[in-house]
């Protein structure tokens, strides 16, 4: 692979300084990274190594009730920490659905945030792709594509961004924090990753140098905890990204919903929170027509890109399925194939 | 290899023989403890490393490589391509047998396929050689690709798989079918699909003058040697090849391929030791495939269930330059009794790799087909898929009407359907479901594969010290051959397991044939057997032509060996010992050789498979459509069971493959640039544990005294074929629709709810 300068830094403020050059990434666990590299995909002239600041690798319960996820915490401590579970089971369910073990093992909070798509034509440095190569064109149009973008693409780019663990996020109104050069920053997790339009190489809100550095749910994040589910249909029973998959949170009092949350994963190149879904179940009962109506509004911008309008209606089933898993209450126990269609079989031996 | 303390290891104890006792693999603690060296494991002093640089297009030529910047780059050492590169004896284009296949090792700058080597980067380090062949930045021109089934005009190919005729009738199709009261007509459509064993093919290649040595994971030592002999100008006992362990093969690694013959011309260009292996994604493109498939089943049956008509067509492609074809019609030459049976092929071209053999290659493609289409009858009769199977049962070969050698499959659909529990299933589909809701169904497959043989010859000794040894250039892919045959081997010269010294996995040993075809312990076994009796023999010259023994005058066929001991057959109380034999005559050791092959006159009068029953139980959701196969069970009849541990991890794995290739398997090819667009694990998908389910293996007692001599069928192959078909049916008879393009995917089951 290309050579490249590997520096380690002594703190946040030295890692932004030596990351913010042309040229420089920042490199957690690699389980993204360095695949990219080795396929050519990604040539860095220098790489910040972050696992080894102090301080970003906790997760901190604060003051006001929100709590505070360090950018170092590995996926599976995330999921396994049985405080953050309980408060937050939709965002556990989404990581554990994620990938391998031993991925889960070694991936940051802050990587999986911003990993990149798995577009084939991305990975592919044999074909055009205006995300890897600003300008030089999308072969996943007209390509192979069933499995591309429906919602907020555009001619220029039909990728997906693969998260699980963003979706539940994003429905929870999670807050990213950033060192950068100009000090230190927060925004939401809904502003961070970019749609398309004409401009799909720039992914996110970071500029040279921002280091997420944590991620923040809210106390009102809490609140759901005991309607919060996340379902993923894929095309194995684990160790697959998501065709579709669906966050859903509900507030319910008295019968009726007082506030729901609900996000999309699979479907477009950021996780996409659809509020409009949101607005119609507020204050209604949890009911199947409810729910129907709610998948009609969270998908009514849809289309397709390519050969995958079967994601539209496959993402409409799956928002019914997560709201009425949701209403349903959240399982004492996550399941053994977590966010799994089979997350209910006797039996099941976990993924 | 390294020496193993077999006493040591308790797993190893059994009782009387041991063929047929169930023995761990002797080199499994090599394996889960890192010290089996498999061919990348080797460091030879002074090796470089060699990166091969591929083509991005699919049809074309390259017009410019940077080889100067390639070479500027530190730690490269050299740069070979087509201008620059050691000459080879023979024009790699001339096929000098039928198991020669054409390769691309830079003779010239014509693009056939993608991922084709282009130019070789050596270097002192791997990640040297990685960004040399990055930065030769190859130019194109680019011609239009040849893509899919549908590429271009179709031709008749003059035969298919390894000399099968293109074409096979039996009885009046036409006839069959206008009798028929009911008809399928109906359309399969089966993916290219890439061996992905999990070793990559990997070569370390060392010239020490004219001497050649290599390590490199091969299914077929002999063969290998002799295509380097001849592409190299040089004698095959300058030739050595090491093979001890393979990290799997399934075909891939039967013949020589491009790759690794660049490893040994690379060698030769720097006058170093180098290492070559593939990445992954190169692994999809120049060693082999399995070829995509259309097929059409015509089939009719009378109103009683009885076929009347099997009309199996297959259209595949093969590459633009040579010339493979995925037998996948002939599977129906063997399986149900119509009166009236047609097999057809077609092909087209295409710019990929040459297809080549793939576990099951034709049988497995060909199952799924026409699994789905006896399912498809079934249902159009109203029957039990099973009732109408046994009503179709075939008591001789139906295309030869040859008897078969044996033949036992009555008993496995019996077996397996009691210990599945088939004689509840509903008739209808979309009748079952689990307490969550999901959607339950069952069904079947009937499996199959032939019992082959090839060419073999071992190597047997005795020893002054009573020990015994056997050679064979043997190879084990993962699948056991290492313990099954020296198994074979002990019994063969009468000794325990551990005091037979077994010698496998080099070129150096007698030539086992490949391992491929489900044939090699039958193969290997039969030189081993052959071998044992005849080293065997000459010992009891030894000891029954010397007055002095006390199985003097007992006749060469009057004692028996066991146990390390010759004794008389008319009286067990009389014997000696092997070594107090040699030590009477004063030999060292006393040695024999043996072989294996096919008998002629057996073939022509017997139709010699393997066969099987595999029942499968999927459960789908019924909004969101993801299938999983919930359990399998699989009853098979493959003659001889030489290790019942070894054989059911076989026929799991088959099992576990037909189960990707119902749902999973698919290599994803961009119909512009014919491009591999999913050439990776993480999107190549074969089942991870998650999908695969309890599964349950019956090998049924089968006798066959036709096949050879140990009554061997082998199991490496048939696995797949039936559980494929089973696992497709399945998800019909959950869902009520029917898939026919595999594998089967999410949104062809959302079309009802």
């Amino acid at each position: 692979m290309k050579q490249f300068d590997y520096v380690r830094p002594a703190s946040v403020a030295e890692a932004v300084a030596a990351a913010a050059q042309p040229g420089a990434v920042y490199l957690a666990a690699g389980t993204n990274l360095l695949d990219l590299m080795k396929g050519d995909v990604t040539r860095p002239d220098r790489l910040v190594d972050i696992t080894h600041l102090d301080g970003l690798d906790g997760i901190e319960h604060l003051a006001d009730g929100s709590v505070r996820i360090g950018a170092l915490v590995s996926n599976a401590d995330l999921a396994h920490d049985a405080d953050f579970a309980r408060s937050f089971p939709a965002v556990a369910e989404a990581l554990l659905s994620g990938a391998s073990a031993q991925l889960r093992n070694a991936a940051t909070v802050g990587g999986n945030l911003l990993q990149r798509t798995r577009c084939a034509y991305f990975y592919d440095t044999a074909s055009r792709c205006n995300k890897r190569e600003a300008g030089s064109g999308c072969d996943a149009r007209g390509g192979e594509n069933r499995t591309h973008a429906v919602l907020g693409w555009s001619e220029s780019c039909i990728a997906t961004h693969p998260s699980d663990f963003c979706v539940p996020l994003v429905a929870l109104d999670a807050v990213v924090e950033i060192e950068g050069r100009g000090g230190r920053r927060e925004i939401a997790l809904e502003e961070l990753h970019r749609l398309p339009g004409d401009a799909p190489q720039r992914e996110s809100a970071l500029e040279p140098g921002d280091l997420i550095v944590a991620v923040r749910l809210p106390k009102a994040a809490r609140e759901f905890a005991s309607h919060a589910r996340y379902l993923k249909v894929r095309e194995r029973t684990s160790y697959a990204f998501a065709m579709v998959s669906a966050a859903a949170a509900l507030r319910i009092e008295n019968g009726k919903i007082a506030e729901a949350r609900l996000a999309l994963g699979g479907v477009a190149a950021k996780p996409w929170r659809a509020r409009a879904a949101e607005d119609v179940l507020k204050g209604v009962a949890p009911t199947a027509d409810a729910f129907q109506e709610a998948a009609w509004r969270a998908l009514t911008d849809a289309k397709p890109s390519g050969d995958n309008a079967f994601k539209i209606e496959l993402a409409r089933r799956i928002v019914v399925r997560a709201l009425t898993l949701a209403a349903a209450g959240t399982p004492a126990r996550l399941p053994a194939l977590p966010a799994s269609p089979f997350a209910s079989t006797s039996g099941a031996i976990h993924a | 290899m390294p020496e193993l303390n077999l006493t040591s290891a308790p797993a190893h104890l059994r009782h009387g023989s041991n063929i047929g006792q169930p023995l761990t693999r002797r080199d499994g603690v090599l394996k889960v403890t890192g010290q089996a060296t498999y061919a990348a494991d080797n460091h030879p002093p002074g090796m470089l490393f060699a990166v091969i640089a591929v083509a991005g297009i699919a049809h074309g030529r390259v017009t410019s490589l940077d080889v100067a910047a390639a070479k500027r780059h530190p730690g490269v050492v050299d740069v070979m391509t087509p201008d620059h590169k050691p000459q080879l004896a023979i024009d790699p284009e001339i096929k000098t047998n039928p198991f020669v296949f054409r390769m691309e090792v830079l003779q010239s700058n014509e693009v056939r396929y993608a991922n084709q080597p282009i130019a070789v980067v050596i270097a002192e380090t791997l990640e040297a050689a990685t960004e040399g062949a990055v930065l030769l930045a190859p130019r194109y021109e680019t011609l239009p690709a040849l893509v899919g089934l549908d590429a271009g005009e179709s031709f008749v190919p003059p035969v298919v798989g390894v000399g099968n005729p293109t074409e096979n009738h039996r009885g009046d199709i036409e006839a069959g079918l206008a009798s028929a009261q009911k008809q399928i007509d109906a359309t399969y459509e089966t993916p290219p699909q890439y061996h992905n064993a999990m070793e990559p093919h990997a070569i370390v290649a060392h010239w020490d003058g004219d001497n050649l040595q290599i390590d490199m994971p091969t299914q077929g030592l002999a063969l290998s040697l002799a295509r380097v002999a001849e592409l190299f100008g040089i004698a095959h006992d300058k030739i050595h090849i090491r093979s001890p362990f393979l990290g799997g093969g399934f075909g891939s690694k039967g013949l020589m391929a491009g790759p690794p013959v660049l490893g040994v011309m690379a060698a030769k260009l720097v006058g170093k030791p180098v290492k070559l292996v593939l990445r992954r994604e190169q692994m999809y493109g120049p060693v082999g495939h399995r070829a995509p498939t259309r097929q059409r089943l015509r089939l009719g049956a009378d109103g009683e269930g009885r076929l009347t008509a099997l009309d199996h067509h297959a259209r595949t492609v093969s590459s633009t330059f040579d010339d493979f074809y995925e037998p996948a019609a002939d599977v129906s030459h063997t399986l149900y009794a119509a009166p009236a049976i047609r097999t057809s092929h077609d092909a087209v071209r295409v710019n990929t790799g040459t297809p080549l053999f793939m576990r099951a290659p034709g049988e497995a493609t060909g199952s799924i087909a026409l699994e789905s289409a006896i399912d498809e009858m079934a249902w159009a009769c109203g029957m039990d898929p099973l009732a109408f199977r046994l009503k179709n049962y075939a008591e001789v070969e139906p295309v030869s009407g040859k008897p078969f050698s044996s033949k036992a499959l009555r008993a496995c659909y019996d077996q397996g359907a009691a210990r599945f529990g088939w004689a509840k299933r509903p008739l209808q589909p979309r009748q079952m479901r689990d307490d969550a809701g999901l959607l339950v169904g069952w069904g079947m497959g009937t499996a199959t594969f032939p019992a082959l043989m090839f060419q073999a010859e071992a190597r047997a000794a005795i020893r002054r010290d009573g020990s015994g040894v056997m050679e064979i250039g043997a190879h084990d892919m993962g699948q056991g051959a290492w313990t099954a045959l020296a198994q074979i081997a002990a019994d063969a010269v009468g000794l325990d397991i551990d005091r037979v010294a077994f010698k496998a996995g080099t070129s150096d040993l007698p030539d086992a044939g490949i391992a491929g075809g489900s044939a090699h312990t039958a193969t290997a076994g039969a030189a081993i057997h052959s071998a044992g009796a005849a080293v065997i023999a000459k010992l009891a010259d030894l000891a029954t032509g010397d007055e002095r023994s006390p199985l003097f005058g007992a006749g060469n066929t009057g004692v028996i060996a066991r146990e390390g001991r010759l004794i008389r057959r008319d009286d067990e109380s009389r014997g000696e010992s092997y070594s107090e034999i040699l030590a009477r005559a004063g030999i060292a050791e006393v040695e024999a050789r043996g072989t294996g092959a096919p008998n002629p006159a057996t073939m022509e009068e017997y139709a010699m498979h393997a066969h099987g029953a595999v029942f499968a139980e999927v459960k789908v959701d019924p909004e969101l459509g993801q299938v999983r196969v919930s359990r399998m069970v699989g009853a098979f009849a493959a003659g001889r069971i030489v290790n019942p541990r070894m054989v059911q991890s076989q026929l799991f794995g088959g099992m576990i493959w037909g189960l990707s290739f119902a749902l999973h398997e698919e290599a994803v090819t961009d119909k512009r640039s014919g491009r591999i667009m999913n050439a990776n694990l993480g999107e190549y998908h074969v089942p991870v544990n998650a999908d695969v389910p309890p599964l349950d293996v019956i090998t049924v007692e089968e006798h066959d005294p036709h096949v050879n001599a140990l009554g061997i069928k082998g199991v490496g192959e048939i696995g797949i074929t039936g559980s494929a078909g089973a696992v497709a049916n399945a998800v019909w008879h959950a869902t009520g629709v029917r898939v026919r393009k595999f594998p089967i995917r999410i949104e062809a089951l959302l079309t009802q709810r």
